[in-house]
């Protein structure tokens, strides 16, 4: 139950960040910026799919990557509330990507040892993505915090609108600290630092102040008590599967 | 002098060797190139925007990362576009400033509304389809950027069209709603795709220059015919119906004849007057307009970034 929970909290990560990016597809501020964030959008369903798939293995009973992402209801989706908040603009949403990324490229640098060879396989598969993920948002934090007076301005809004949703990746569920007791998940207090320094690097060179790090955060989506925003994106993403049950597509 | 040139010009065109940017060309058929490739660049782009509407509703994982990668291949498809066109003297501001204040066009089709999931099979087969008809001559169009940007273009077409014709297969044989779905996508989208290949051969007056400069290879009404010919032979595998009741197969002529087509809606949607010739632009407009301040700050910072180094160098 742990594994299939800790595999879940990964796809849905990956599911509801990639959906959220794949909004901006044909809106974005540039022709190649429009692409870029497409091609990340695609990468994390990718990632999803791969996990959903080992997921889908793990519950039995003949369930598809597809019931588990179209079937269950927000109560059920354990994805960090940071991969849900909604897209504002460019600021908000590189800057979204890059907390994100930073944590996942440190969280797939570990998991690729882990001693369950499905998620380690595909944590190192999908940290070659990261890799990119991770450079792409850094080079835009850095661009818009020293780029001009609105888009530090903007900048600096999206972090206050972030950071708060922070605190949760290195927060560990029940099922996440039982992975690290069984030796297949990864234990967050040690990327968290890796994290820190990261954040610190990039905004000390997007002229950008550092937030403080012991600040209340928000807490919840990794057991499922989620933002008021999931809601919807499930109500826009499962709608074909909930009003045609059952059929094929 | 000019007359030379001109003769250069056409014997080159005649003996299959393609005009090169540098290359002299008389300025009808530069300006003739840059409206087309503009407008089959603002068609990738504005094209986006209906297949994107269904995206966070894809059905499945599956369909959503094909419909996020197709859609995404429509904007590399602009970009190349952009590149072919801008080699011709342009840049992409000047061309987008064209598209948004209405002076360039768009493929029409465009400005139809994508309703259902099956709109997205409905656009694959047919929209990509009459798109391949249209494009897989224009690889061999006289000026070397575009047909080169059009190979690469076509092969992935072909894909986008193959997709369409899944979606739509696997809807034929899904449940009755699935089947209404697909039919009313087709019911929909036929009239307006074969209106893509323009206005009939007496009604299309830049046909002939363009064939003798061989920018383009077939006229309006041979695509057309080609297209109709194929897409009639295709519905019987999916098991729908073409919504024109004069289809049907002429052994004299060897062709499908088919009914006529609604010219007045052509123009009417032409002009401005389709369901979202407003709502399309608006949303190109609001997506450039809002995105002008993270242009200004790429372009502050790079400059940032040159100083440094020239102080850095120095």
């Amino acid at each position: 139950m742990n594994l299939l929970h800790y595999t879940l909290h990964l796809a849905d990560n990956a599911l509801i960040i990639g959906h959220r990016n794949s909004e901006w597809c044909g809106h974005g501020p540039i022709l190649e910026q429009d692409i870029a964030i497409s091609n990340i959008a695609l990468d994390y369903i990718g990632q999803a799919r791969n996990f959903y798939q080992y997921a889908a293995e793990l519950t039995g009973n003949g369930a598809t990557e597809d019931s588990l992402a179209y079937l269950r209801d927000a109560i059920d989706f354990k994805n960090c509330l940071l991969t849900e908040v909604p897209n504002g603009d460019w600021a908000q949403t590189t800057l979204r990507q890059f907390f994100f990324s930073a944590y996942q490229y440190f969280l797939y640098e570990q998991l690729q040892n882990s001693s369950n060879q499905q998620l380690a396989a595909i944590a190192e598969k999908a940290l070659k993505e990261v890799t990119y993920h991770l450079r792409w948002s850094s080079e835009w934090v850095i661009r818009l915090g020293d780029g001009t007076e609105e888009s530090k301005q903007r900048t600096l809004r999206a972090i206050d609108e972030l950071w708060s949703f922070t605190g949760e990746l290195f927060t560990p569920a029940d099922y996440e600290q039982q992975a690290v007791t069984e030796g297949y998940g990864v234990d967050l207090s040690q990327i968290r630092e890796n994290w820190y320094k990261k954040v610190t690097a990039v905004f000390e060179e997007a002229t950008l102040p550092l937030p403080k790090e012991n600040v209340w955060m928000q807490t919840g989506g990794k057991t499922g008590v989620h933002t008021e925003h999931l809601g919807f994106i499930l109500a826009d993403m499962q709608f074909l599967q909930r009003a045609y049950p059952g059929a094929e597509w | 002098m000019e007359r030379d040139f001109e003769e250069i010009f056409q014997d080159k065109i005649d003996q299959e060797i393609k005009i090169e940017p540098k290359d002299w060309m008389p300025e009808k058929y530069r300006q003739t190139l840059i409206r087309q490739i503009s407008q089959h660049a603002h068609s990738e782009i504005v094209g986006m925007l209906p297949e994107g509407n269904w995206i966070t509703r894809a059905p499945n994982l599956r369909r959503k990362a094909i419909l996020i990668a197709k859609v995404q291949d429509e904007a590399g498809h602009g970009l190349y576009l952009y590149s072919a066109a801008e080699t011709l003297g342009i840049t992409r501001d000047e061309m987008y400033a064209q598209l948004h204040s209405g002076k360039a066009k768009y493929s029409s089709i465009f400005n139809y509304p994508t309703l259902s999931w099956a709109d997205i099979g409905a656009i694959g087969w047919l929209v990509d389809g009459a798109a391949i008809m249209n494009q897989v001559p224009l690889c061999r169009s006289s000026f070397g950027p575009y047909a080169r940007a059009m190979v690469r273009v076509c092969k992935e077409e072909s894909f986008h069209q193959r997709q369409g014709f899944e979606i739509l297969l696997t809807l034929g044989k899904g449940t009755e709603a699935q089947k209404r779905m697909a039919q009313d996508a087709i019911n929909r989208w036929w009239w307006p795709s074969i209106m893509m290949f323009g206005p009939t051969d007496d009604e299309s007056p830049n046909t002939i220059q363009s064939m003798k400069w061989k920018i383009k290879r077939f006229t309006n009404d041979e695509l057309r015919q080609k297209f109709v010919d194929v897409c009639a032979e295709q519905i019987k595998i999916l098991g729908l119906t073409i919504p024109d009741k004069d289809l049907k197969w002429n052994e004299s002529t060897g062709h499908y004849d088919f009914g006529k087509i609604n010219w007045d809606e052509f123009w009417q949607v032409v002009q401005g007057n389709g369901p979202c010739n407003k709502q399309r632009l608006e949303t190109r407009k609001k997506a450039w307009e809002e995105g002008a301040w993270v242009r200004e700050a790429a372009s502050a910072y790079a400059e940032k970034r040159k100083q440094k180094q020239v102080v850095t160098a120095a």
